[in-house]
């Protein structure tokens, strides 16, 4: 069951296209992320779905009716706002309670609905304080509180961790994820972070440039990237031109590799990504691919070894070390190599 | 620090030559008589001026009114424009300030008078002429069209720096346009308004020579009775600098009022 639907949204800011006939279907309950580096218009699709924008042409399905012309105020979605926006002028607990003082909700049901949503986001307590006198993170959950009061079917989440330190980043995350479990509210969230993407999402959405690149769930996304740019931004990769010239195998870096995809024609020019983490150091004597050390750095869990041979220059992940200078192999399996269309 | 505060010297030099040693000088001309002797009779005679200083208080708070009513939309409505048309509208508001105050008020005698502009047109229409030159209705006029500007601008200022994300979260939260204006845009620029009422009120409630060019005798303020202790034929500074200090207490009065107002609107809000 989708619960939004984008048909060929198409949009362009003083004559700039920002997004490119982009189509989508969003299931109920639900946690998806619009992925994709600044400017690639994953905010603006986040807006046209609020309402705060409206596409130059497409159209917008909610419950499957259009809702093309109808304003933020009448839509059954709330948003969470990039760096928050609480209104100044109220507390805390009066930003929460700011969507049921406008249904004139009486005081008695405010009071107790504002209380479970304050616990909700571990701030009990907090209701007389003014929304400057908080952190950024009190912050943060007062607008979640506030956005999820209403008990919109969706909320949009614009960059909500985007100002927060990474030890609190980690935390919301997995409060965020929680949440969204516990009220079966769908979750659209946008970001630029692919390590949020991954570690919270239901299906990501990878995008460049106003338009869709892939739609997936986060392991789809990250083990079958569907061209360059997306296994380039999902993690780090060795991404090596080739050529597959049958099912089952591709040449590259002047051998035949054996691998397990299939489908492409016959010598098509593909991009082949090998990840960091899948390639292991081996002597370099009998690798069929091997290379120089140009530089080792200490990463806590891994050492990342970037070695120069073949033409390309190779990031491994490894536990073992290998000095700068030495020669080192590199050895990997069939279903390590993940095979794209060029882009 | 010690240099930022030398800096500071020629305001303080300025303002004690020129403030803090001129309002000693009313108070001591207050509580003396004409021969130096220190006296109350300044102020025990003041009881018979109470309808001026009634009709001065009523007529300022009206027109601090009806300039809010005017302003605090026209500022909306100019906040919301494109940043062209703002400063063309901008500069529309500021024009007749441009011009001389009197010369200003002396245009709006002649569009009054019994045989004024609006009454020869009213008249070649066929209508009965209007009385309206010499009554305290002029005044409230001459006072709006004088001090809209100064309600205006402090509320614009206001609005144009307004988040526009928090009116976008009002409606994201259900709150219709009139809602979120009355519920986030107003309470946030009550900041602008408070400024703009004082600088309305202030000037208005001391004001002479309007309510004397427009109100003629009739409309007597306390603008006009300061004056005519110190300038015209009623020559008393004593009883000038007494009804001063009565102003300025009220003044002071009525700002601390509005303070407690604006503080008491927040806390209703909260």
């Amino acid at each position: 069951m989708d619960v939004i639907s984008l048909r060929n949204i198409s949009i362009s800011f003083d004559g700039e296209p920002v997004l490119k006939s982009i189509s989508l279907n969003i299931r109920d309950k639900e946690f998806i992320t619009l992925l994709g580096p600044s400017g690639c218009g994953k905010t603006t699709t986040l807006r046209i779905i609020g309402g705060f924008t409206k596409p130059d042409r497409g159209d917008v399905f909610f419950d499957g009716q259009r809702i093309n012309g109808l304003p933020p105020y009448k839509r059954h979605v709330n948003t969470v706002f990039q760096r928050y926006a609480l209104f100044p002028h109220l507390n805390v607990f009066e930003n929460i309670a700011f969507g049921l003082r406008i249904t004139k909700t009486p005081e008695k049901v405010v009071r107790q609905k504002v209380g479970e949503m304050l616990s909700l986001v571990n701030l009990s307590g907090f209701e007389k304080r003014q929304s400057g006198a908080l952190s950024g993170g009190q912050q943060q959950r007062v607008a979640i509180a506030r956005a999820l009061i209403n008990k919109p079917r969706v909320l949009l989440l614009d960059e909500p961790l985007g100002a927060l330190d990474l030890k609190l980043r980690k935390e919301m995350q997995g409060e965020l994820k929680n949440i969204q479990k516990r009220s079966g509210i769908t979750f659209i969230y946008v970001t630029h972070d692919q390590e949020e993407a991954l570690t919270m999402s239901d299906t990501v959405v990878v995008m460049n440039a106003g338009e869709i690149l892939q739609v997936g769930t986060p392991e789809d996304i990250y083990n079958e990237p569907r061209n360059a740019f997306v296994a380039d931004f999902i993690g780090e990769s060795n991404i090596i031109p080739g050529v597959m010239p049958a099912d089952f195998a591709v040449d590259f870096c002047g051998g035949r590799f054996e691998c397990v995809d299939k489908g492409f024609e016959k010598d098509e020019p593909v991009d082949i990504v090998l990840r960091p983490e899948d390639l292991t150091l081996i002597e370099a004597g009998n690798a069929r691919i091997h290379g120089v050390v140009r530089s080792v750095t200490f990463k806590g869990v891994h050492y990342e070894i970037i070695i120069e041979g073949m033409g390309c220059m190779w990031t491994v992940h490894s536990t073992d070390y290998a000095a700068v200078g030495t020669e080192a192999g590199l050895e990997f399996e069939p279903f390590d190599i993940h095979i794209m269309h060029k882009s | 620090m010690n240099k930022a505060r030398s800096a500071a010297f020629p305001y303080i030099l300025w303002s004690v030559l020129f403030t803090v040693l001129p309002l000693l000088l009313v108070a001591y001309f207050a509580f003396t008589n004409g021969s130096g002797t220190f006296t109350l009779d300044n102020f025990a005679n003041l009881g018979e001026y109470t309808a001026v200083f009634v009709r001065s208080l009523l007529l300022a708070l009206i027109s601090t009114l009806l300039c809010f009513m005017i302003g605090y939309p026209l500022a909306y409505i100019l906040s919301r424009e494109s940043a062209r048309r703002q400063q063309i509208m901008i500069m529309l508001v500021m024009l007749p300030m441009w011009m001389n105050f009197l010369l200003r008020t002396y245009a709006w005698l002649t569009i009054l008078e019994n045989n004024g502009l609006i009454n020869r047109l009213l008249e070649f229409l066929g209508f009965a002429p209007l009385h309206m030159i010499n009554t305290q209705g002029a005044v409230v006029l001459g006072m709006v069209y004088n001090y809209l500007p100064y309600m205006i601008l402090p509320i614009y200022t206001v609005l144009i720096k307004l988040d526009y994300r928090l009116i976008e979260a009002a409606h994201d939260l259900g709150a219709n346009p009139a809602k979120t204006f009355f519920r986030v845009v107003v309470p946030l620029s009550m900041p602008g308004v408070s400024s703009g009422i004082t600088m309305v009120f202030m000037p208005a409630v001391s004001t002479f020579i309007i309510s004397k060019m427009l109100g003629g005798g009739s409309s007597l303020m306390v603008g006009d009775l300061i004056e005519m202790q110190f300038l015209g034929n009623a020559y008393d500074p004593n009883l000038g600098a007494a009804i001063s200090l009565v102003m300025m207490v009220i003044i002071l009065i009525s700002m601390l009022l509005m303070g407690f107002f604006d503080s008491e609107d927040k806390a209703v809000i909260m």
